[in-house]
């Protein structure tokens, strides 16, 4: 028997069920508690857990990451909120000096169990401040780990994996897939952090794509099903770690990859995906492989031109064209 | 407070000799201000500190040698060597670490009083920064937050009078940095901090406060720097006179002849002591100096548990 439930719900049901589980789980975060979040994503855990454990702090992202690494340190398991995630740039210090070398540069003498949530991703005309998928600023610091579930069972599964995980998770929520509805599998429910999965099962293209342009690969796959293209669409979940064997094992059978991501090309995970496969593993592809990306530009804010900016399905199909026939 | 002044003279030695990679921070003369904090915590209380900050891991009771071996990039150090002078951190002390980005460590200690009062430990999280850190975002959200949260914070403001090579009224307009405590609406103490037991006495009670649920204190310690920013810098911007003036306001010739005058000590038996820790000091130093570089295999470890 499985639940029905939305992306939102699935995170306010993980850290239920997180918080209920471990006495050492405690929530943080501007508008976490009595309003129950920004985005409805706490709802109903102050009423719940009561205000020890799901805790309002004051517009203060350095001091809330900080105050997660101090806490995490001494033995809590603790779980920030910084809202937009664009606000990771108030906080980057407390991020990327802080939280992830925090373990290496004592030498090992401390676990950093920390979940940082942010919402995150383009395409609801929130703006430039309020909309950059920034989960590729992380990329290139050691030490954090990255998720980027897109259904509500992945969402609910990794979450409470990366509350349960002894190193820092980024876990990045995309704005416009709140209300995205999926079911809940059986049983704890639980996705290890680096494992990809499956989407849609074919065998002439490998897509790999996340988030939002997940369901639009799955979208762009389906029309391309009247083109008698069989398209298989990986979702890695997790970009830190990349499960690289999943999509090293599809390309095995496709040859050809179409790389998806809401971001700009250089310093992405899409490109370090493209690069570790044709330096590494280069004659697995029969043709080139394809990087649909969006602009090098902010995110702008009109909805013709923010539509224009995120990859559409009808830019990855062609991609998938251009690939199998090459 | 010998045990840190020799450590630092050995450290600065080392660099002129050419052993010592990257750069230091040293913290002679404001030697009371470590001690006469940490002196009166209990086991269980946390510090965190600056890159100025080998006296407070000192003063906490880190050992001689391997407080060297990590200076000196050493797997016997603290931290296997991967930290450096700028990151000496002993958990196993309270010693969460010293930090090299400027008020980058406040958030930290912060959550280590959310930690006391959450789990109800009883602990105090103490907090060591400069004037110049005040000036930082990272100490204003601190301040408040543990304010708000009424958490086990004691903030130790070490005015030594320079933030980098800027004295601090160049870039600082309230005359008292303790003032800012009234901004969070937190309880402020000025102390001599080249007075180690005023600074001990001022220190017990915001554990007292700290201790019994009444929140964070913010205590300004005036005290000196003695050397110069990091080893690179000669100090050649301080006024005429002004380090020969604080030199004779030396918190351990102070402590010494507070010791001698209350008949606890005789400057011969005092000097004898001195002679003691010095020697305690080398031997520690060249005991590190002995030991191993880390394996190569081991810098792929601790980036994840």
């Amino acid at each position: 028997m499985t639940t029905e439930v939305n992306y939102r719900e699935a995170i306010a049901m993980a850290l239920a069920d997180e918080l209920e589980a471990d006495p050492r789980v405690v929530l943080i975060g501007e508008d976490v508690g009595a309003a129950g979040g920004v985005f409805k994503s706490t709802a109903g855990l102050f009423e719940r857990f009561g205000a020890s454990r799901v805790r309002d702090t004051p517009i203060s992202e350095q001091a809330i990451v900080g105050a997660a690494l101090g806490a995490a340190i001494m033995g809590l398991r603790p779980v920030a909120e910084i809202m937009f995630a664009d606000f990771a740039g108030v906080c980057f210090d407390q991020i990327a000096n802080q939280l992830a070398k925090y373990r290496y540069m004592t030498g090992g003498q401390a676990r950093v169990p920390v979940t940082v949530r942010m919402a995150n991703g383009a395409g609801a005309g929130f703006a430039a401040q309020h909309s950059q998928p920034v989960e590729n600023w992380f990329l290139n610091i050691p030490g954090l780990k990255i998720a980027v579930p897109a259904t509500p069972a992945d969402m609910y599964g990794l979450l409470r994996s990366a509350v349960k995980e002894d190193n820092p998770v980024l876990v990045f929520e995309h704005k416009n897939l709140f209300g995205m509805k999926g079911a809940l599998p059986e049983g704890d429910g639980l996705v290890p952090l680096g494992l990809a999965d499956i989407a849609r099962a074919g065998r002439d293209v490998t897509v790999v794509a996340t988030q939002q342009m997940r369901y639009r690969a799955l979208e762009a796959a389906e029309l391309l099903e009247a083109s008698n293209i069989h398209v298989e669409v990986v979702d890695p979940r997790t970009l830190v770690p990349f499960d690289d064997r999943t999509v090293i094992e599809s390309l095995t059978r496709t040859a050809r990859l179409v790389v998806v991501q809401e971001a700009p090309v250089d310093g992405s995970w899409g490109a370090s995906l493209i690069a570790r496969i044709v330096t590494e593993d280069w004659s697995l592809l029969d043709a080139p492989p394809a990087l649909v990306a969006a602009d090098a530009t902010p995110v702008p804010f009109a909805g013709a031109l923010e539509a224009l900016w995120l990859p559409s399905v009808e830019r990855i199909v062609e991609a998938v064209e251009r690939t199998v026939s090459y | 407070m010998w045990r840190i002044r020799h450590f630092e003279d050995e450290v600065k030695a080392m660099f002129a000799r050419g052993l010592l990679r990257g750069s230091t921070h040293l913290c002679q003369g404001q030697e009371a201000v470590s001690v006469g904090v940490c002196s009166v915590l209990q086991p269980g209380d946390t510090t965190t500190c600056t890159y100025r900050g080998h006296g407070v891991v000192l003063a906490m009771g880190a050992r001689l040698d391997r407080s060297f071996g990590e200076l000196l990039g050493r797997a016997g150090g603290l931290c296997g060597g991967k930290g450096g002078s700028m990151h000496l951190a002993d958990l196993s002390l309270g010693v969460l670490g010293s930090n090299a980005i400027v008020g980058g460590h406040l958030p930290t200690a912060v959550g280590a009083g959310l930690a006391a009062q959450y789990l109800e430990t009883g602990a105090v999280s103490v907090a060591f920064f400069g004037d110049g850190a005040t000036n930082i975002g990272a100490f204003h959200e601190s301040c408040n937050l543990a304010a708000v949260w009424r958490l086990p914070v004691i903030f130790v403001l070490e005015n030594n009078h320079y933030g980098e090579y800027s004295p601090v009224a160049s870039t600082t307009l309230v005359e008292h940095l303790v003032d800012r405590a009234s901004s969070y609406a937190m309880a402020g103490s000025s102390v001599d901090g080249n007075d180690v037991s005023a600074v001990r006495a001022t220190t017990r009670d915001a554990i007292a406060r700290a201790r019994a649920g009444d929140g964070p204190t913010l205590i300004e310690a005036d005290t000196y720097r003695q050397q110069g920013h990091s080893r690179s810098d000669p100090a050649t911007y301080r006024p005429e006179g002004e380090l020969d003036a604080w030199v004779k306001w030396d918190p351990i010739s102070r402590l010494s002849q507070s010791v001698v005058a209350a008949g606890l000590a005789s400057d011969e038996e005092l000097a004898e002591l001195g002679l003691e820790v010095l020697g305690e000091v080398k031997t520690a130093a060249e005991a590190a100096l002995g030991w191993p570089e880390p394996e190569a295999a081991s810098r792929f470890e601790d980036v994840y548990a």
